[in-house]
């Protein structure tokens, strides 16, 4: 660590509207550069964009680098890599981070690889801590799928890039009365950026039923879902609880739930108040998806299951049986 | 139009057993003996599309992967399954790697192999999902590369039409050849070895290469040549309070509601 260099948020912006990862991450990134002494500072690349910027403003940023042209409307490979490369190389920021979105988990290795720097992938706690006496951003990571979690340092090369799922830090606070400094820089678009790789265009595909990522109530549903031959009851319990539905792995290979509503390493990290998982047996690559929510309910007719240490509350039973009555129990608590 | 294709695969521990993956908390070693490995399921889709490619037009299907001698077993289902050759990076030099070292190693290796029109990962491994690797060996070897690929449709000119995932929807990528595709389980149904293609095998090429044949530097290798390393593994804490609701159904039920109302859950 060291008290020169900023730390720097990569804004991200589909169409005018900024991820809410990147929200996200200035909260961490505020912390962070308090902590450290440094300012921090955002990037943002798009097209008319700087209302977006301003935004960015009042999330946190003390400066937000402005890169706007027409050309880079949309997430463009090679020319977002190029350009962030570039800024970065005059700027020399410290610490790097990057929303581990769709986009964000290709252009940050791009351009970590470009600076031939480290980067170290999905941190879910980020803080200044002594290794061999010297102070160094540690960056925590799940191993093995959540089982084990490990302590990453990038002790020499800068700077040094992380990424973070969405849902994984606290939601941000915005203040309209937070000062910062747009800073306009020129980017240098060139033929040459596109000549290779284009996007030439974005279809969106809205999600169906309550979102997964802002879901204060998720409920899960899992293989022992089988049992009850469909996925009808996880939607009446996420309905009853105002919450969003939500699957495994094996739930999402039936055919129950979109690859979008997948919990687990690879696929949705979500955090809400209540996390609900009816009928999974809590492998670790599932339940690294759901670790920093709030309360967790499990129910599962195996005792022995491992979801069972995952949960605050634990409701061993047949699926059958438990859900239906929880519903009733649910909607008579909601009626009277 | 002749392609030359090569697949990146690892051998991963397999997902089911992960929690048989030990700390040996005086050592600081990860203990994952007798955890069964297969090949990383993104993995097969990558070569699946490979060996499509490669039935549509005349090609070769080239198999690579960094890992200790056990992984030739892995590369040996890849061949079973149509790849024409198998390249194992195995060396003590290129331990405790991490993404950049890999595609440093990578980057060497195919650097020696030569040109390739096609190469292709899965999106991301089971075990530490970075989904770096690819995109940072395409950076190396200055190449276009698209990651969450779900469809890819071949145009004329060496030029893709690339449908490439996002949180909802998706986004449509011009790509020219020679390129590298991360690919999703979104792409294809990854073939079963036949009995045919099993006996083959043994016929195949299978090369074992060394840091001094890849010619790769010491310094851009292994530990050495990764910016970033471990401090520290430690066992996960969940903090969570583990309360087993005791008595019937109902009692269960009654008292699930009521502890959530304590907690603030509802």
């Amino acid at each position: 660590m060291s008290n020169s260099g900023e730390i720097w948020v990569i804004g991200e912006q589909r169409r005018g509207k900024l991820e809410e990862v990147s929200l996200e991450l200035l909260s961490k990134g505020t912390a962070l550069s308090q902590g450290v002494g440094v300012t921090l500072s955002s990037v943002l690349l798009g097209d008319e964009v700087e209302e977006v910027a301003r935004e960015l403003v009042f999330h946190g940023a003390e400066k937000v680098y402005l890169l706007e042209d027409a050309r880079l409307r949309y997430y463009q490979s090679e020319a977002y890599t190029s350009l962030l490369a570039g800024v970065i190389k005059e700027h020399k920021p410290q610490i790097i981070l990057i929303g581990a979105t769709e986009i964000g988990k290709e252009l940050a290795p791009k351009v970590a690889a470009k600076l031939g720097t480290g980067l170290t992938a999905h941190c879910i706690d980020l803080y200044v801590g002594e290794v061999d006496a010297a102070p160094h951003l540690i960056h925590v990571v799940p191993g093995w799928g959540g089982n084990l979690v490990m302590h990453i340092i990038c002790p020499q090369k800068r700077p040094q890039v992380v990424t973070v799922k969405p849902g994984v830090l606290p939601k941000p606070v915005r203040d309209e009365n937070k000062k910062g400094k747009i800073i306009r820089v020129k980017p240098d678009v060139r033929d040459q950026d596109f000549s290779r790789i284009e996007t030439v265009g974005v279809v969106e595909e809205p999600p169906k039923g309550k979102a997964l990522e802002s879901a204060d109530v998720v409920v899960c549903g899992g293989w022992g879902m089988n049992a009850l031959g469909d996925f009808s009851k996880v939607q009446e319990l996420a309905d009853i609880l105002g919450g969003a539905v939500a699957g495994t792995r094996p739930a999402m290979d039936k055919g129950w739930v979109d690859e979008a509503r997948m919990i687990g390493q690879s696929g949705k990290t979500v955090s809400p108040g209540l996390f609900v998982s009816l009928g999974a047996s809590g492998a670790m690559h599932y339940t690294t998806g759901f670790m920093g929510s709030k309360v967790v309910l499990a129910v599962d007719q195996n005792p022995q299951a491992p979801i069972f240490q995952m949960a605050d509350i634990g409701v061993v039973g047949d699926l059958c049986e438990v859900l239906p009555c929880l519903i009733e129990e649910l909607k008579k608590d909601r009626g009277g | 139009m002749e392609l030359e294709i090569l697949v990146c695969i690892k051998q991963v521990p397999h997902p089911d057993h992960f929690s048989e993956i030990r700390l040996d908390v005086s050592s600081g070693r990860i203990i994952r003996e007798g955890v069964p490995a297969i090949i990383n399921p993104l993995d097969r889709n990558a070569l699946e599309e490979g060996l499509r490619v490669k039935e549509k037009f005349p090609g070769r299907v080239t198999v690579i992967s960094m890992g200790p001698p056990q992984a030739q077993k892995a590369l040996e289902e890849a061949l079973a399954m149509g790849a024409d050759r198998g390249i194992l990076l195995c060396d003590m030099a290129f331990a405790g790697a991490d993404t950049l070292a890999t595609a440093n190693t990578l980057f060497y290796a195919i650097r020696k192999l030569g040109k390739f029109d096609l190469i292709y990962c899965g999106n991301e491994t089971m075990d530490s999902g970075t989904a770096q690797v690819g995109p940072q060996l395409a950076e190396l070897l200055d190449i276009p590369q698209v990651s969450g690929v779900q469809e890819v449709t071949f145009g004329d000119e060496k030029i893709l039409e690339v449908k490439r995932a996002l949180e909802h929807g998706y986004m449509k990528v011009r790509v020219k050849l020679p390129a590298l595709l991360c690919v999703t389980r979104d792409i294809n149904r990854p073939r079963l070895p036949t009995v045919q293609s099993i006996m083959e095998v043994a016929q195949k090429e299978m090369i074992i290469w060394k840091a001094k044949d890849i010619g790769a530097p010491p310094e851009s290798i292994g530990l050495k040549g990764s910016p970033t390393c471990a401090a520290g593994v430690y066992e996960h804490k969940t903090g969570r309070r583990r309360e087993i609701m005791q008595g019937s159904i109902e009692e269960k039920v009654q008292r699930t509601v009521a502890r959530l109302k304590e907690l603030g859950a509802i």
